[in-house]
C-alpha cells in the first residue's frame, strides 16, 4: 500500500481548494500554488510509473451490503500508468505555457482554480477502478470544461459555447449511465475486476451485450465528440488556447477513447457493436476533415483536425485494437498540444486574430514558433519520421487487414489532412503579411517557448520503437500482423498528394481560392440541430407550459373542481377579512377535527 | 432533552421576539443555538440503533397521548437540515418595511415546527407541529410576499389546507386500521402492527394524494411555483427546503412501513405521476421566462427523483430518497435565497432581459452557481450520491435481463430527467450571469460579504455528505433495513 497514488490525485484538489477559498486575490501565487501541485502530480504518477508493485488503498464510498459497492480506488496497470504520466506530464508543459498566456488575464485566478480542478478529475478518469467512480469524474472533467471554455463569459459566444459542450456531453451520460445500469443489473457489479468473472451473464446474450456496449460507448460519444454529438468541440475553442491543447485536443476529449480501451473487456466481446463504433469513427474522420479544409480560423482548423483523429482512434477501438487506438492517442496528445500551443503562440503575437486570412507572413517574425509548429504539422499529417507517421501507420495497416471499405476512407482522411494542414501552414507562415498586426508581430516568452520545444521533441521521438517500448511501455504494432510495405506506402502516396494540391492551390494567395458551401457550413448540422430543438424539446416545453398554465392550473384548480371552489367560499364565510385570523381559525379547526376524530 | 431544546429553542425565541426582543439579533443566536445543539445530537447518535434521545411526557393515558420525541436515522437528517436551513433563511432575511418582529417571528416558527414534526414521536404532535409551520408560511407570502401575493398566499392556503385535510382523514383511517391490540400514536408501536391487506390499498390512496398536494405531486403542484415566486426569499428557502419534505418523510416513515402491499399496489400510478414530476414539469421549467417561476418549478420537478426512490421501494432507493430530501433541501435553500438578493438589485427576473450579473456580483455568481450543479446533481454534491442510489435503486426493482419493466422504463426517462435538468439551469444561469445586459450595468453591489457564511455552511454540509455519503448511509440502515428484512 502506498499514498502516492493518492498524492497524484489529491495535489491538485487541494490546490483547487486553496486558490479558490484562500488565494484568489494573489494571482501570481495562485498560478504558482497550481504550478506545483500539477508538477507534484508528474512526479508522482513517475514515480508510480517506474515502481511495479505498487498498489493503492481502497476505501469505500457507497456501499450497500450485497446490493451495491462503489469503491474510490484505483486500477494501476500499464494502461493506466502511461495516461497517467501522459495527462499529468502534457498537463505540467500546458501549466507553464499558461503562465505566459494568461499573464495579465483578470480571471487568472479562476483559471488557475478550474485548471487545477481539470487535472484532479482527468487523473481520477484514469485511475478509477469502477464505473461508478469513472462517471463521477467523466461529469467533473465536463464541469471544467464547461467552466474553462466559458472563462471569458462576457462572451456571449463564449457563454453559448460552454452550455453547448456541457449539455452536449450529458446527452451523451445519459446512455453511459443506462450502460453501467444495465452491466450493474446483469453482473451484480459495477468494479471492473468483479465484472469480468461474472462476464458471461452479459456476453450470453448477444442482444443485451450489443445494447449495453452501445449505451457505453454514448458516453465516448459525447466525451470524445463524435458524429453526431460532435458539434460542441468547435464551438468549445471559445476558450483560452491553452485550454483547448490541454482539454480540447491531448486530453479530455480522448477520455472516451481511453474508456472504451479500458472496458475492452466488454467493448471487444460485441462484434455487431464493435462495428458500429468502427463506422462512427470513420465518418466523424472523414467528416470532420472535409470539414476542416474550408475553415477560415486557426483554432477551427485544429479543432475539426481534433474531430478527425478522435475519429481514427474511436475506429481503432472499433477494428479491435485497443493498443493502435492508445498508440494514436499518446503520439496525437503530443502533435495536437503543440499544435494549439504553437496557435496560442501566433495568437498572442497578433492580438488574439484567429482568421488565417489576416495572417501571413508569420515564418520569419516568429521563427521558433514557426518550425515548432512545423514539426507537429509534419506529425500529423504522417509524415515519417514523426510520432504521427508510425501511430496513423498502425491504424491504417489495421484497417487494411479487417475491413477494406472503412481503409479506403481512413486513406481518403490522410489526404484530406494533409491538405488542411499545410493549407493552414502556408497561408499563416508564408507570402506576405495581411494586416498591420501580423506585419509587426514579435516571439512570444520564454514560457511558452518552453512547453513548444518540449512537446516538438516528443513529436518528433514519440513514435519510435525503442521510445515506445521502452520508455513509455506503449503497445506497439504487433497484433497488426504482418502488412507489406504497401500500406505505409500508399499512405505516403495520399500525404505527398494533399500537400502538393495545398502548396500548388495555396500557395501566395491572399483570398480563399475556392467557396464549398456545403463545407463552410459545416454540414449544417448547427441548423438542423437548432431545427430538432425547435420541433421537439422547444415544442414540447410549450406546450407543456400551455397545459400546466391554462388547463391544469386554470381548469382543474379553478374552474370545475367544484369542491375547491365551495371549500374556498366556506373558508370565506368564516374568514373575517384577512389571512392571519382565518389561519389561527384553521389551526384550531385541525386540532378539534383530531380530538373528535380520534379521541371521542 | 436535546430534543426538546432543539424544538423549542425557535418557537420560544419567536415568543420573545413577538413580545419585543430585537427581531434579527435573537432569532439569528435562536437559529444558531438550535444548529449548535443539532449538530451535537449529531455528534452523540448512535448509528447502530435506532430511536434515541426519546422524551416522553404524558399527558393522558386514556387518550394514548404522550407529548414523545425521539430520532432515528431519518429523523436526524431532516433535523439538522431544518437547523442548517433555518440559519441560512434567517441570515438572508434582509430588510423587512414593516412588522419586521413578525417576519421572524413566522420564520422561528416554521423552523420549530418543521423541527418538532421530525421529531415527534407521536402522530398527533407529528401532524400538529406541521400545522403550526405552515400557518406563518401563508403569512410571510400574503403579507410581505412580491407580486399578486394576494391571489398566491390563498392559492397556496387553499390548496395546503385541502391537502392537510386528505392528510387527516388518511391518518384517521390508518389509526384505526391498526388492529387494536397494537392500536397507539406512538410511532415505535405502531409500526410493529399489521394492517391487513385489505384496507391497505384506500388507506395508501389517501396518504399519497394527501402527503402528494404537501410535496407537489403532479397534478397538484401548481400552487408550487406561484407560491416560491410570491414568497419572500426566506419563506421559500424554508418551505422548498425544510416544510414540503415534510409529506416525503410521512410518506417514508409511515406509509412505506405500515402500508406495503398498498404502496405496491400504487406504485404503477405513482411512476406515472412522477415522471409527470420529471418529464413533465421538466419540459415546463424550460418554458419558464422569469428566475423565480423556473427555480420553482425545478423544485417541483426534483420531488419526482424523491418520489422513484420512495417507490422503487428497497433499501438502495429509500436511503436515495431520504438524503436527496437533504441535499435537495440545501441547493434549493441556496437559489431562492440568492434570488431573493437579486431580486432586491434588478428591475425585473424577467430571463431575456437580464444578464452579465456576474460582474456586478461575483460572489453571488460563485454560490449560485455551486447552487445549480448540486441542484443537477453534479458529483461531489450530496445530491450526486443520493440519485446515484435512487437510479440504481429504481433499476433494481424487477430486473432482467430480456425484458424491461416499468421500473426500468421508469428510470430510464428519469435520466433522461438529468439532461432536461440541465438544460433550464445551464440556460438561466446563463442568461442570469454570463453575457451582457443594460440592466446589469445598473447593479452596483454584490450579496454582503457576511453572507459567506450561511452560503458555505448551505454548501460545505452537501459537499461533505456528497465527498461521504456513507455517513447518511450508515445511520439511515436501521430504520430501512427493518423495513425491507423480509424481501431484501
Amino acid at each position: 500500500m502506498s499514498k502516492t497514488p493518492w498524492l497524484i490525485l489529491l495535489a491538485p484538489l487541494v490546490s483547487a481548494a486553496l486558490i479558490t477559498l484562500v488565494t484568489r486575490p494573489a494571482r501570481r501565487l495562485s498560478a504558482f500554488i497550481s504550478v506545483v501541485a500539477v508538477l507534484l502530480s508528474f512526479f508522482c504518477s513517475c514515480i508510480v510509473f517506474a515502481r511495479p508493485e505498487i498498489s493503492a488503498l481502497e476505501i469505500p464510498w457507497i456501499e450497500f451490503h450485497g446490493i451495491l459497492r462503489v469503491p474510490i480506488g484505483f486500477i494501476l496497470d500499464p494502461l493506466s500508468k502511461t495516461m497517467l504520466v501522459l495527462v499529468s506530464g502534457v498537463g505540467a508543459l500546458i501549466h507553464i505555457y499558461s503562465l505566459g498566456y494568461m499573464r495579465d488575464d483578470p480571471g487568472k485566478s479562476r483559471y488557475f482554480a478550474s485548471l487545477s480542478l481539470f487535472m484532479f478529475s482527468m487523473l481520477g478518469i484514469v485511475l478509477a477502478n469502477n464505473f461508478v467512480m469513472m462517471f463521477v469524474f467523466w461529469e467533473l472533467v465536463g464541469l471544467c470544461s464547461y467552466l474553462l471554455i466559458g472563462h471569458w463569459f462576457e462572451r456571449d459566444s463564449a457563454a453559448d459555447a460552454a452550455k453547448k459542450a456541457f449539455i452536449t456531453n450529458r446527452i451523451g451520460d445519459f446512455g453511459f449511465m443506462l450502460g453501467i445500469l444495465l452491466v450493474w443489473g446483469a453482473t451484480g457489479s459495477v468494479v471492473f475486476d468483479e465484472i469480468v468473472p461474472q462476464l458471461w451473464r452479459v456476453t450470453s446474450n448477444p442482444t443485451f451485450l450489443t445494447i449495453c456496449v452501445l449505451l457505453i460507448f454514448c458516453g465516448a460519444v459525447g466525451k470524445s465528440a463524435q458524429f453526431p454529438l460532435h458539434v460542441w468541440l468547435p464551438d468549445a475553442m471559445e476558450g483560452p488556447t491553452p485550454i483547448s491543447a490541454l482539454i480540447h485536443a491531448a486530453t479530455m476529449v480522448a477520455a472516451g477513447v481511453y474508456m472504451l480501451v479500458r472496458v475492452g473487456f466488454l467493448v471487444q466481446a460485441s462484434p455487431v457493436a464493435l462495428a458500429v463504433i468502427a463506422w462512427i469513427g470513420t465518418i466523424t474522420a472523414v467528416m470532420a476533415a472535409l470539414i476542416a479544409i474550408q475553415q477560415d480560423d486557426i483554432k477551427r482548423i485544429l479543432a475539426y483536425s481534433t474531430l478527425s483523429q478522435l475519429g481514427y482512434m474511436v475506429m481503432a477501438v472499433g477494428l479491435a485494437s485497443g493498443e493502435a487506438a492508445m498508440f494514436h492517442l499518446f503520439t496525437h496528445a503530443f502533435f495536437k498540444a503543440l499544435l494549439f500551443l504553437g496557435a496560442g503562440s501566433v495568437l498572442v503575437a497578433l492580438h488574439h486574430e484567429q482568421n488565417i486570412w489576416k495572417m501571413g507572413g508569420q515564418g520569419r517574425n516568429l521563427f521558433l514558433t514557426f518550425v515548432t509548429f512545423g514539426i507537429g504539422m509534419l506529425a500529423l499529417i504522417g509524415c515519417p519520421p514523426f510520432a504521427g507517421f508510425f501511430s496513423k501507420d498502425a491504424i491504417l495497416s489495421l484497417a487494411y487487414n479487417r475491413n477494406p471499405a472503412i481503409f479506403g476512407l481512413a486513406l481518403f482522411t490522410a489526404f484530406l489532412t494533409a491538405f488542411y494542414m499545410m493549407r493552414l501552414f502556408v497561408v499563416v507562415f508564408f507570402g506576405k503579411p495581411r494586416s498591420p498586426a501580423a506585419k509587426t508581430s514579435r516571439e512570444s516568452p520564454t514560457s511558452m517557448l518552453v512547453p513548444l520545444a518540449v512537446l516538438a521533441l516528443l513529436s518528433l521521438l514519440g513514435g519510435f520503437n525503442f521510445f515506445a517500448t521502452h520508455f513509455l511501455t506503449l503497445p506497439h504494432e504487433r497484433d497488426v500482423g504482418d502488412v507489406a510495405a504497401f500500406v505505409p506506402g500508399v499512405a505516403l502516396v495520399a500525404m505527398l498528394l494533399g500537400v502538393a494540391g495545398a502548396i500548388i492551390l495555396y500557395r501566395s494567395r491572399i483570398e480563399e481560392p475556392l467557396s464549398i458551401n456545403l463545407l463552410r457550413r459545416k454540414f449544417y448540422f448547427d441548423e438542423l440541430y437548432r431545427a430538432l430543438i425547435n420541433a421537439t424539446q422547444e415544442f414540447l416545453a410549450r406546450v407543456s407550459g400551455f397545459i400546466d398554465r391554462w388547463i391544469i392550473d386554470a381548469t382543474v384548480v379553478r374552474g370545475s373542481s367544484g369542491a375547491t371552489w365551495s371549500f374556498g367560499a366556506l373558508l370565506r364565510l368564516m374568514q373575517v377579512g384577512n389571512l392571519q385570523a382565518y389561519a389561527f381559525i384553521f389551526g384550531l379547526g385541525i386540532i378539534w377535527i383530531i380530538y373528535f376524530a380520534i379521541f371521542r | 432533552m436535546l430534543l426538546l431544546l432543539v424544538t423549542f429553542t425557535p418557537i420560544v425565541a419567536a415568543i420573545l421576539i413577538m413580545i419585543g426582543f430585537p427581531a434579527r439579533l435573537t432569532a439569528l443566536a435562536a437559529s444558531l443555538l438550535t444548529l449548535l445543539i443539532s449538530a451535537i445530537i449529531v455528534l452523540r447518535f448512535n448509528a447502530l440503533s435506532g430511536f434515541q434521545f426519546v422524551v416522553i411526557f404524558p399527558i393522558s393515558s386514556e387518550m394514548l397521548l404522550n407529548f414523545a420525541l425521539g430520532v432515528d436515522g431519518l429523523s436526524l437528517l431532516m433535523i439538522l437540515l431544518g437547523a442548517i436551513v433555518l440559519v441560512a433563511a434567517v441570515w438572508f432575511t434582509g430588510e423587512i418595511e414593516h412588522h419586521e418582529n413578525a417576519f421572524y417571528a413566522c420564520l422561528l416558527f416554521i423552523g420549530g415546527g418543521a423541527i418538532g414534526a421530525f421529531a415527534s414521536l407521536n402522530l398527533f404532535f407529528f401532524y400538529a407541529f406541521h400545522e403550526l409551520a405552515l400557518i406563518p408560511t401563508f403569512l410571510l407570502i400574503g403579507i410581505w410576499g412580491t407580486g399578486n401575493r394576494r391571489a398566491a398566499a390563498w392559492k397556496v392556503t387553499i390548496y395546503l389546507a385541502l391537502g392537510s385535510i386528505i392528510l387527516l382523514v388518511g391518518l384517521i383511517m390508518l389509526y384505526h386500521a391498526v388492529p387494536a391490540s397494537a392500536r397507539s400514536l406512538d410511532l415505535r408501536i405502531l409500526q410493529a402492527g399489521q394492517i391487513p391487506s385489505s384496507l391497505q390499498s384506500s388507506i395508501y390512496l389517501v396518504l399519497l394524494i394527501g402527503f402528494g398536494i404537501l410535496i407537489s405531486l403532479v397534478p397538484f403542484h401548481t400552487w408550487a411555483p406561484e407560491a416560491y415566486a410570491s414568497a419572500p426569499a426566506p419563506a421559500a428557502m424554508l418551505h422548498a427546503g425544510v416544510l414540503k419534505k415534510f409529506g416525503l418523510y410521512g410518506l417514508l416513515r409511515l406509509a412505506l412501513p405500515l402500508l406495503p402491499d398498498g404502496a405496491r399496489e400504487w406504485s404503477g400510478m405513482l411512476l406515472v405521476l412522477l415522471l409527470g414530476n420529471i418529464i413533465y414539469i421538466g419540459l415546463v421549467t424550460i418554458a419558464q421566462r422569469r428566475l423565480d417561476w423556473m427555480l420553482g418549478y425545478s423544485s417541483v420537478m426534483h420531488m419526482g427523483y424523491i418520489f422513484l426512490g420512495i417507490a422503487s421501494a428497497n433499501i438502495l432507493g429509500t436511503t436515495g430518497a431520504a438524503i436527496l430530501m437533504f441535499a435537495h433541501g440545501l441547493s434549493i435553500a441556496l437559489l431562492f435565497g440568492l434570488t431573493g438578493e437579486i431580486r432586491k438589485r434588478v428591475p425585473s427576473l424577467d430571463l431575456d432581459a437580464m444578464g452579465g450579473l456576474a460582474k456586478a456580483m461575483p460572489l453571488a455568481a460563485f454560490a449560485f452557481g455551486l447552487g445549480i450543479f448540486s441542484a443537477i446533481g453534479l458529483p461531489g454534491f450530496a445530491n450526486f450520491a443520493a440519485e446515484i442510489m435512487i437510479v440504481f435503486g429504481a433499476f433494481r426493482n424487477g430486473f432482467d435481463y430480456q425484458h424491461f419493466h416499468i421500473f426500468q422504463w421508469a428510470t430510464l426517462l428519469a435520466l433522461w430527467g438529468v439532461v432536461i435538468s440541465a438544460v433550464y439551469m445551464l440556460r438561466a444561469y446563463r442568461r442570469t450571469f454570463f453575457g451582457s445586459s443594460a440592466e446589469s450595468d445598473l447593479v452596483k453591489s454584490d450579496i454582503p460579504s457576511g453572507f459567506r457564511v450561511p452560503i458555505a455552511l448551505l454548501v460545505v454540509v452537501s459537499l461533505l455528505l456528497g465527498f461521504f455519503p456513507q455517513i447518511a448511509v450508515n445511520r439511515l440502515m436501521p430504520t430501512f433495513r427493518n423495513y425491507f428484512s423480509a424481501t431484501e
